[in-house]
Formats: C-alpha cells, sequence, structure tokens
C-alpha cells in the first residue's frame, strides 16, 4: 500500500460516516453487513444519515457529533494553531501532514519532518501554549515502503493530547532520540531498537531490551524471516 | 561421678531434639491457625511426623559443598553454631533439682557462649563464597555486636536485685515476687534483645528472605543446613527458659499453686514465651538494617541503663526496696 | 586505614522478591546500593508479532497473559481498540458486566499486591489474607467463564458469556464483605510501626519527575498528579459512576499503599453502584459479524489498568488482523524510574522500592 492509498483512507475515515451505517447494517442484518461493511457502507455517504434513524438506538455523544459528514471536527481549530505555532517556531514545511483522527476522539495528529523532530520536540514540551509533559506511548511501525514512529503525548496543563507520526526510511532508519525531553522514551526507543531496528541518534544506551543480545534481525519488521516458520 | 553426669546430657540432648521437632510443627500450626490455615495434616496423626520427615529427607540429601566454598570451614560452621547452642542448656536451671551445670557464674556464662554462634554463622556465611551469605553474615555479626549489650545491661537489674549471677540464686529470690514486675523496663529491653539474638522476626534480618533469599544458609543443604536449623530452634528452647529463669520466677508457682509440680510450672512459663516469639513471627513485617541499629543503640542502651539507675535508687528507698 | 570494594550482586532472575524472571544487577558498598541496572526480556514472547498473524478473536487469549494478574482489564483493551475505529455500539448489559469484572479484578490485583508487598516486608500472615478473599473473587470468575486466572472473556462487541443466575447476588455479597476486610487490613498493617517505618519517605519521587518518566497509575497518582483514566478519558461506561481518585503527595512507598488500598474501596463503591443498575436482561454481544474486520485507520486507545496506563495502538487496513498492534504496558514503563529511585538507598529498600512499583514480569516483556 502506497502513502497516497494510505491517506485515502484516513480521507474517508474523516469525510465519510461509515459507523452508524455500519452498525444500523448489523443490527438489521448481521451477515449482510459483514459482507457490505468494508465495501457498501464507505461508498454511501448520503445513506449515513437515513440507516442511522432506522438502526441506532442509542446514539452515544461522539457519534452525534458526526451527524452532518462534512462537519469540521471540533479539534480542527486546535490542530490549526499548532500546526501554524510549529511552522512559525521551527520552520516551513516542518509539518508534513496534519489530520484529526476521529474515531480515536478527535485526537490531533501531525506528521513531523523527521531532521526537523528533535527541534519540534523540544518545542512541543517548553513552548507555553503546547506544554507536552508526559510521554504516554512511544510505537514503531514498519509500513514496508518506509517506517514510522508514533508518539501519544499529553498535556497535562491543557488536558490534551496530541499524535506525532515521524518518518524514516527503512534502509538506515534513524529518528532523532527525545530521552533528553521526556526520558519516559529511554525504554520505549530501545524497544523500538530492539523489534524494528531504527537507530535513534542521541539516545545514551541504545541496546536490545526485550530479546536476547545476540540475536539476529529486528522481529517486528515485516520482512524479517522467522527462526523457524512453523513456530 | 555417677551416671548421672554422663547420661543427664545425652537425655537432656534427646529432651532438647523432641522439643525442637514439636517446637517447629508448633510453630507451622500456630502460624497455620493465625493464617486461618490448618497447618501440615499429612504426616501422621494431626501432623505429628511431619517434622520427623522432614529431618529424615534433610538426612537423606545430597551433601553439597560449592566449588568455590572454604571446604574446611564451610564443614566446621555449622558445629560452632550448634555446639555453643547446646552448651548454654547446661545451666538453666529446669527446678530446684533438675540443673546441669549449678555454676556461680552461670548467667555469665550463658551470654558469653551464646555469643560464640554468631562465629559459626559469621564463619558458614563467609566460608560459602556467595554474596547473600555474605551479606546475611556480616548483618549478623552486626546485629550480635549491637544487640549483646543492651542484652547484657538489661539482666544487670536482675543481677543486682538477687545479688547473684547464679542462675538457681536468681529465681529462689524470686519467690516473693517475680522481678518481671520491679524489673519491667529490664525486662522489655530483654525480650527485644533476644528477639534480635535469636534471629527471629522483626529481627530475622541475617535470613530475610525476600531480600537475602536465605542469608547466611543459602548455600548449605542437607545435614549441614540442618545443624543451622538445629541450633536455632535451640536457642529458641534456651531463650525462653532464660527468660523465664530471669523474670518469670522460674520453677515457682503462681498464686501459690504448688500442687503442681515446679517443673509443670517452669514448662508453663516456657512455653508462653515460646508462643510469644510464633506469634510475633505471624504478625510483624521485618524491620531495616538501618532502623535495627538505631533501636539498639539509641533506644535500648539508654533504656538499659534508666533501668539499672532506677534499680539502684529504688534499693535504697525503704519499703520497696526489698524488691529491687 | 580500612579499604573498602564495590561488589556487584545480581538479583533474580530468579529471586523471591522480583515477582518473576526479573534480573536487576546492582553495585553495592556495603549494603548501599550505588547503581542498579534493570535486565528484562525473560519472559519476552513476541506477543505483537504473534498478533499480526492472528485474528482480533484470537489475540484476546494472548493478552490474558501480559499482565496474568487482571487479564479482564488487558482483555478489554484489545476489544476496546477494535472497538473504538469500529465504532460498534456495545449493549448495555455487556458494558455492565464488563465493568463489574474489571472492577473486580482490578480488587484482586490489588489484594496480590497487597499480600506480596508485605511479604517482601517480611511479615508472612498479610499475604495469606489478601489470598484468601482473592480467591473468592477467582471463584466468581471461575463461575462466569470458567477459568481463574486467563479469562478470554471479552468479545470485540461484547462479552463471552453471560452472567449466571445468582451471580450478580454473589457479587454484592461480596462486595459487602469486601469492605469489611479492607478495614481489617488496615487495623493489621497500616498503623504497624515497623510498616510505617519501612514504607514513609522511602522511594519517593516528585510530580515532574513521575510525568517524565511516563508513570501512570498509582505510581502516578502517589505523587500528586491525578490522573486517572476512567475520570479523565472515560471508557466504556465509567462515566456513569461515582468514585474519587485519591492521590499522595511524596511519590513514597506508604503513598502508594493508601492510594491502592483506597483503589480497593473505590472499586468497591463502583460494584455497588454496578450491581445496583445492572439491567434485568438483555444481550451481551452486540451484532457483529463472525470475522472482524477492523475498518483501516489508527487508533491509541488507554485504559486504567491496576498497573496504570494500559494502551493499545493499533493499525488497521482493513484486514482481519491488524497490521500493528503495539501495547504500552504499564509495568514496562515504570520499572523505567527504578535504578534512579535505587540509587543510595539500601539492599533492604530495594525490595521494598521494587515492590512498591508492583510490576507483572508478564506485561514488562509481553
Amino acid at each position: 500500500m502506497t502513502d497516497r492509498e494510505r491517506n485515502g483512507q484516513r480521507d474517508r475515515g474523516e469525510r465519510e460516516n461509515p459507523t452508524p451505517k455500519e452498525a444500523g447494517n448489523r443490527e438489521k442484518d448481521a451477515g449482510e453487513a459483514k459482507t457490505k461493511a468494508a465495501a457498501a457502507a464507505k461508498a454511501k455517504a448520503a445513506a449515513a444519515g437515513k440507516a442511522k434513524a432506522a438502526g441506532a438506538k442509542r446514539p452515544s455523544p461522539r457519534k452525534k457529533k458526526k451527524e452532518e459528514p462534512l462537519e469540521p471536527s471540533p479539534k480542527q481549530p486546535l490542530l490549526d494553531q499548532y500546526v501554524q505555532t510549529v511552522t512559525e517556531k521551527v520552520g516551513k514545511e516542518t509539518v508534513e501532514e496534519s489530520y484529526i483522527n476521529r474515531p480515536n476522539g478527535h485526537l490531533p495528529s501531525m506528521v513531523i519532518k523527521n531532521d526537523r523532530w528533535a527541534e519540534t520536540a523540544r518545542l512541543l514540551r517548553e513552548e507555553e501554549s503546547f506544554a507536552f509533559d508526559y510521554l504516554q506511548n512511544l510505537s514503531g511501525v514498519d509500513y514496508e515502503e518506509h517506517m514510522e514512529v508514533v508518539y501519544h503525548l499529553y498535556s497535562m496543563k491543557h488536558r490534551q493530547g496530541l499524535c506525532i507520526r515521524v518518518k524514516t526510511d527503512r534502509e538506515g532508519a534513524s529518528v532523532p532520540s527525545v530521552t533528553e525531553i521526556w526520558p519516559a522514551a529511554g525504554w520505549n526507543e530501545r524497544e523500538v531498537y530492539d523489534l524494528l531496528g531504527i537507530d535513534f541518534p542521541g539516545h545514551s544506551d541504545l541496546r536490545r531490551i526485550l530479546m536476547p543480545d545476540d540475536w539476529v534481525g529486528h522481529p517486528l519488521r515485516k520482512d524479517y524471516e522467522p527462526y523457524d516458520r512453523e513456530v | 561421678m555417677s551416671a548421672m553426669t554422663f547420661l543427664g546430657p545425652v537425655v537432656l540432648l534427646l529432651l532438647v531434639l523432641g522439643f525442637v521437632t514439636i517446637a517447629i510443627l508448633f510453630e507451622r500450626k500456630v502460624l497455620g491457625w493465625m493464617q486461618g490455615r490448618v497447618g501440615p495434616v499429612q504426616v501422621g496423626p494431626w501432623g505429628l511426623l511431619q517434622t520427623v520427615a522432614d529431618v529424615l529427607k534433610l538426612l537423606l540429601k545430597e551433601d553439597i559443598i560449592p566449588g568455590k566454598a572454604d571446604r574446611i570451614l564451610f564443614k566446621i560452621a555449622p558445629v560452632i553454631a550448634f555446639v555453643p547452642a547446646f552448651a548454654v542448656l547446661a545451666v538453666i536451671p529446669y527446678t530446684d533439682r533438675i540443673v546441669f551445670a549449678d555454676i556461680g557464674v552461670g548467667l555469665l556464662y550463658f551470654i558469653a557462649i551464646s555469643s560464640i554462634t554468631t562465629i559459626g554463622i559469621l564463619v558458614g556465611g563467609w566460608s560459602s563464597n556467595n554474596k547473600y551469605a555474605l551479606l546475611g553474615a556480616m548483618r549478623s555479626a552486626a546485629q550480635m555486636i549491637s544487640y549483646e549489650i543492651p542484652l547484657v545491661m538489661s539482666v544487670v537489674g536482675v543481677i543486682m536485685a538477687a545479688g547473684s549471677l547464679n542462675l538457681t540464686e536468681i529465681v529462689k529470690a524470686q519467690e516473693s515476687l517475680w522481678f518481671i514486675l520491679p524489673q519491667l523496663i529490664g525486662f522489655v529491653v530483654f525480650f527485644v534483645a533476644s528477639l534480635a539474638e535469636l534471629n527471629r522476626t522483626p529481627f530475622d534480618l541475617p535470613e530475610a528472605e525476600s531480600e537475602l533469599v536465605a542469608g547466611y544458609h543459602v548455600e548449605y543443604t542437607g545435614f549441614r543446613f540442618a545443624f543451622f536449623m538445629l541450633a536455632e530452634y535451640v536457642y529458641v528452647f534456651a531463650m525462653a527458659g532464660l527468660t523465664t529463669v530471669l523474670y518469670l520466677g522460674g520453677w515457682n508457682p503462681l498464686f501459690g499453686w504448688t500442687f503442681l509440680p515446679p517443673i509443670v510450672w517452669f514448662a508453663a512459663k516456657f512455653l508462653l514465651i515460646v508462643f510469644i516469639l510464633f506469634w510475633i513471627r505471624a504478625t510483624l513485617p521485618r524491620i531495616r538494617l538501618d532502623q535495627l541499629m538505631q533501636l539498639g543503640w539509641k533506644v535500648l542502651l539508654p533504656l538499659a541503663l534508666v533501668n539499672i539507675f532506677l534499680s539502684a535508687l529504688f534499693k535504697e528507698v525503704s519499703g520497696i526496696g526489698n524488691f529491687f | 586505614m580500612i579499604r573498602t570494594e564495590e561488589m556487584l550482586l545480581n538479583v533474580g532472575p530468579q529471586h523471591p522478591s522480583t515477582h518473576g524472571v526479573f534480573r536487576l544487577l546492582v553495585k553495592i558498598d556495603g549494603e548501599k546500593i550505588t547503581e542498579a541496572e534493570p535486565v528484562i526480556g525473560y519472559l519476552h514472547r513476541g506477543t505483537e508479532k504473534l498478533a499480526e498473524d492472528l485474528t482480533y478473536t484470537q489475540i484476546i487469549p494472548y493478552t490474558d497473559r501480559m499482565d496474568y494478574l487482571s487479564a479482564m482489564t488487558n482483555n478489554y483493551t484489545i476489544v476496546h481498540a477494535a472497538e473504538t475505529l469500529m465504532e460498534v455500539e456495545i449493549p448495555e448489559r455487556a458494558e455492565f458486566l464488563r465493568v463489574i469484572v474489571m472492577e473486580l479484578n482490578r480488587i484482586a490485583s490489588h489484594l496480590v499486591w497487597f499480600g506480596t508487598y508485605l511479604l517482601d516486608l517480611g511479615a508472612v500472615s498479610p499475604f495469606l489474607y489478601a489470598f484468601r478473599e482473592r480467591e473468592e473473587i477467582l471463584d466468581l470468575f471461575n463461575e462466569l467463564c470458567g477459568a481463574r486466572i486467563t479469562y478470554n472473556y471479552m468479545r470485540v462487541g461484547g462479552v463471552k458469556w453471560d452472567a449466571p443466575e445468582g451471580w450478580i447476588d454473589k457479587v454484592k455479597a461480596l462486595a459487602d464483605k469486601m469492605k469489611e476486610k479492607t478495614e481489617e487490613y488496615d487495623r493489621l498493617v497500616s498503623g504497624n510501626e515497623i510498616f510505617i517505618n519501612r514504607t514513609r519517605g522511602i522511594g519517593g519521587y516528585s510530580a515532574d519527575d513521575a510525568l517524565a518518566y511516563g508513570l501512570s497509575g498509582v505510581n502516578l497518582r502517589a505523587a500528586g498528579v491525578k490522573w486517572d483514566l476512567r475520570k479523565d478519558r472515560p471508557y466504556s461506561i465509567y462515566n456513569r459512576f461515582q468514585f474519587d481518585v485519591p492521590v499522595g503527595e511524596t511519590g513514597d512507598l506508604e503513598d502508594k499503599y493508601r492510594c491502592r488500598m483506597e483503589e480497593i474501596r473505590q472499586s468497591i463503591r463502583i460494584l455497588d453502584q454496578a450491581v445496583e443498575h445492572f439491567p434485568e436482561a438483555g444481550p451481551v454481544m452486540a451484532k457483529v459479524g463472525r470475522v472482524i474486520r477492523v475498518p483501516a485507520g489508527e487508533a491509541y486507545t488507554q485504559i486504567e489498568s491496576p498497573r496504570g496506563e494500559l494502551g493499545c495502538y493499533l493499525v488497521s487496513r482493513g484486514k482481519d488482523k491488524p497490521y500493528r498492534l503495539k501495547f504500552r504496558r504499564p509495568s514496562f514503563n515504570n520499572l523505567q524510574i527504578l535504578p534512579k529511585l535505587l540509587k543510595g538507598e539500601n539492599v533492604a529498600n530495594l525490595v521494598a522500592i521494587l515492590g512498591g512499583i508492583d510490576i507483572v514480569l508478564g506485561e514488562v516483556d509481553a
């Protein structure tokens, strides 16, 4: 899958409103929904409202927000502000992409350019309007054509979360370390290095953490060949 | 020189071994009851033979000496630990007749000899060539030095009151009033210090299971390990005996109930002390090393000194002076 | 002049107080620790790798084996992640059952902590008392789903089994009983002089440090940060229940102890409310297909496990298997601060501080 396709999917997720439709379908006919949900539901945005009225009995508050498919997310202004601040302070083209992850509780998300990440991270931690002092999660993903490190940050001051994604090439994968900014990243970066082989320059103690020290390969890479297929 | 001179100690040894067997079972039962369990029930009726089975198992086990251990010291350490434990029993007067060595400095002998066991523990821990064992041994040495002093100081009050170091004399001095009442501070200090001397909870630091795995005897198996265990329980016997003699009036009856023979009185008081030891084990967490030192030097020792001072003072006060 | 030397002491992987196969290399000077280095990975089973070849329903039993002391919350984390992307509606009765089992599991998990922690400190009896009560909770789980430790109870869209006849009444009775028992534990332990001496002022850290090191759960709250995902990022139906979030001040062991004990009480409160409003009848499964296909997208979901923030980062490409599944394990993140806490402490405090963090190695190593 290419980048564009993936973005496309994400756009669909934003633009349309598959869920109430899907939920409605399922509640009417589970068997039908099973086959249709993936394909049919996504194509018909217009039908969403109708299906919802027919099917969903107890809509959750989150779904109410999405009744109008094109209504902008309540977090959109916040995200715009984030992007603006980062662009101003770090430089143009720092933010490669930004979007609201709607199913994930309208989580503002940004894709940050790899070579600007160290600077941006410091900004996110220290700038008053960000004050992201809590690194909740750090994960690595192998998208086959590139790798990504995903940071889920939270600001205790503003009570707001943020998802940051930093891309890197598969060959010689490398993302600047943020251990200086969030010590919590220490073991998480070691884990990502161990399982995905992403280097974190700036990490003081980048060793394998879960696998044995003499292990060959990085198991979570998609091209990893298991020691024994059958196991 | 009668046959008793030789037979007596043998009988006592068997008696003590029997006590240890029962005491271990009793401890496990008491702990079981206090913890909502039943304790051992499988071997023999009411689990009576459980300890026997345990000891047999220990005797049959392979005797392992670690490759890097100091072999001679490793072998000799359990002996050094056990022999004094048994030797101190000689001076304890069970009744006015049953006493094996009625020596003039009985109390001094008891305290002096019992310290030797620590050397056994130290040697065992050091010769095992194991870091946990070494830490346990060091803790034991530090603990012994810190608690021997308040222990000795606390009994000075008793010695002053009885005017003798002979344990039989001390018991006889308590015919009208047990020393636990006039010497209450001394008793508390003595009891706490004796818990520490016995390496029992909350002072079981040398073998702290959750920290040092098993402490000084971590490398010992089979009968060598059994010797350390034996030494520990014989000390329970000895210390409970000594506490009874020093503070609970030995074989002296309570309420003038002389219809019970003296040995029964001794046994009853003695068992009460043993039970309290087990009870404490079921209740308290372990104290930390630095806190142990602070308790010993900053609390118990001053208290013991105060006790000596007060005892001396009250001795001169008419009316109550007789009791001090 | 006496010359002393530092000694390298290897604690674990087999050691009574590491609560599993955890290894700690400590440099000690006498009994004082100058440096500590945790070594983990002995229980690494590659859950995340395995998950990429398994369907969502097949992953659930693997989550049981991460934090095996609170498998219910671990069950929930994966189904919650899938449900978030699928945006399914969970039946009322299933939501209540989920909350009840998760809170029961929280109590059971805290009871294990209480018992083993006191055991670490050298007190034997509380361990057996705590396990006696935990046993009754496990019996309830056994009745509900046929397992005592690894439940495999939740499914994407609901729960696998409905509560059997009379089960809810038993939960009610247990909640009432636990109220008394918690007070009993308090009387036995909380005021004990030795216990207070061993915990007060030991292993404390500031709220800033706690946040910087990514601590979560009680470890974070004990330092004074009021952060409970059940309240701050409500999931399931937690926003319908009344409960307090206990916080400490100094992050020392006593604060952690008090927070955990108070959490047991709060969990009982939630149980009381859940039992009272438990729906009479209804389905326990939403109508999801037999094969669960999660729409393409990504989501990071977070729930409050007994040990802290249990997160799940799920990347789906619309298949019946996840493309990438990452678990944010609270024990793994909480353990990071250990070397900092141990510096300058003695060996007895090592055990107390390690126990205070409350790790489960199945989760640390995943």
